[in-house]
């Protein structure tokens, strides 16, 4: 029997600096024995490294941003999926998937699956919520708060000790030594991802990763752990290996079990020198370094179109330890025509 | 005094804790040490081989040997 064919659209194709998990995703995808998928990029900047990247995506189109709102996006969506009957969408963004989340069931009924986690689930792993969820589900997270203004913020740090980490919304994290650091980090972060701003107690410990599929009945489909070898000065990884650290992937299972996440995620972890762990993120979304948890043995981007499929999925058991990813920087030299078609009709 | 479960020592020198993720690499003398520790032999028998090996006192050897043991404790590779 040959392989099922399928059309599958995914976004996160920027692969640059602070890289997005779409380009990885489709590796995963691309490599499956199970499906021949044709894969249509959704970008939202016309310079997003994996539309160009050669064997890639089939077909990119533009879509509106998460601010435009989630009535812009489904109309759009629409206009796609009438050329290109999709059958699944994997958004990769944590600022798109409230709009994804929410049209869920208008793109089900329209034949469009997704796997993503309620919304009870994706707002309760929220940073600013996480001291809530610490104590909810018995896991140690540090002491955390939202400011709403720079007023705000000044007064929650009187109960901090230098450095605090100061957090955006969505993403990015910066460590500050002084409440003048600390001020100047709140803009930035204000002004990129909205509010609040977290303040968060700064745990000193090594940063280790689990990247998880849960089924959405309390079963963990595939667990990988990492620990990242390199670190960029954006906090991300540029380089990790395999790890095989019981306690992470039983707090992993935990985790899953309990909440009955649907969906990939990923735990950012802190293992203290009294190897005690720590939460420091729930990322709602399989992350950037997921082909690793491919090379290591567990396809994880198969097994969630499988999901979402409705088809029938075992739970991986086990990865090779010692596998590594190094990522690296690439530079295509791409014709000005294929550009040009991108920005002025929004399809590539 | 045991080399923890899973420590993988190379022929080269290269050890890696699957556990944690750190990696190490030693001179030979250190991979000597760390697989004779492997092996189950006591600091004593250790001291015996490593002076009929090499051209030292046992105080020097003594001090040099606490130290690395002291090393390999505090990056997690053995146990007592």
């Amino acid at each position: 029997m040959g392989a099922q064919k399928i059309t599958i659209a995914v976004t996160g194709l920027n692969n640059i600096d602070s890289p997005g998990p779409g380009v990885p995703v489709i590796r995963g995808i691309k490599e499956s024995k199970i499906f021949d998928a044709r894969i249509i990029g959704l970008a939202y900047e016309h310079l997003e490294p994996g539309i160009y990247m050669e064997g890639l995506v089939d077909k990119t189109y533009m879509i509106p941003y998460p601010s435009k709102g989630k009535d812009a996006l489904y109309e759009r969506l629409m206009e796609i999926h009438q050329r290109e009957k999709l059958d699944m969408i994997i958004p990769n963004f944590d600022a798109e998937l409230f709009s994804f989340i929410k049209l869920e069931s208008a793109l089900n009924a329209q034949g469009i699956k997704t796997f993503l986690p309620t919304l009870e689930q994706f707002e309760e792993r929220h940073k600013s919520n996480l001291p809530a969820y610490g104590k909810k589900y018995g896991v140690n997270v540090p002491k955390s708060q939202e400011a709403f203004s720079l007023a705000d913020m000044q007064n929650i740090l009187k109960s901090y000790e230098y450095p605090v980490m100061i957090k955006g919304k969505f993403y990015d994290a910066y460590k500050a030594y002084s409440i003048e650091q600390a001020a100047e980090h709140f803009s930035k972060l204000s002004a990129k991802w909205g509010f609040p701003v977290i303040v968060q107690d700064f745990i000193e410990g090594t940063e280790v990763n689990v990247i998880a599929l849960g089924d959405g009945k309390g079963k963990v489909i595939s667990a990988v752990a990492m620990r990242k070898q390199y670190i960029t000065d954006k906090g991300k990884a540029w380089g990790g290996v395999t790890i095989a650290d019981e306690a992470m992937l039983e707090l992993t299972h935990k985790i899953i079990s309990q909440t009955k996440w649907k969906g990939g995620m990923e735990l950012e972890l802190i293992r203290t020198k009294d190897n005690k762990l720590y939460i420091l993120e729930i990322n709602p979304r399989i992350p950037a370094w997921v082909y690793l948890a491919v090379g290591a043995g567990q396809n994880l981007p198969e097994a969630l179109v499988k999901l979402a499929m409705g088809m029938n999925v075992s739970p991986y058991t086990d990865y090779k330890i010692g596998r590594m990813f190094i990522r690296y920087s690439w530079d295509m030299i791409v014709d000005i025509d294929r550009f040009s078609k991108l920005v002025t009709t929004g399809e590539l | 005094m045991k080399v923890k479960e899973n420590i993988a020592i190379s022929d080269n020198g290269f050890v890696f804790n699957p556990t944690t993720g750190d990696s190490f690499t030693l001179n030979n003398t250190g991979k000597e040490i760390l697989l004779l520790i492997k092996g189950g032999k006591s600091m004593g028998e250790i001291k015996t081989t490593l002076l009929s090996s090499y051209d030292m006192d046992e105080t020097t050897l003594d001090r040099y040997l606490l130290d690395f043991v002291s090393e390999l404790r505090f990056n997690n590779l053995i146990d007592e």
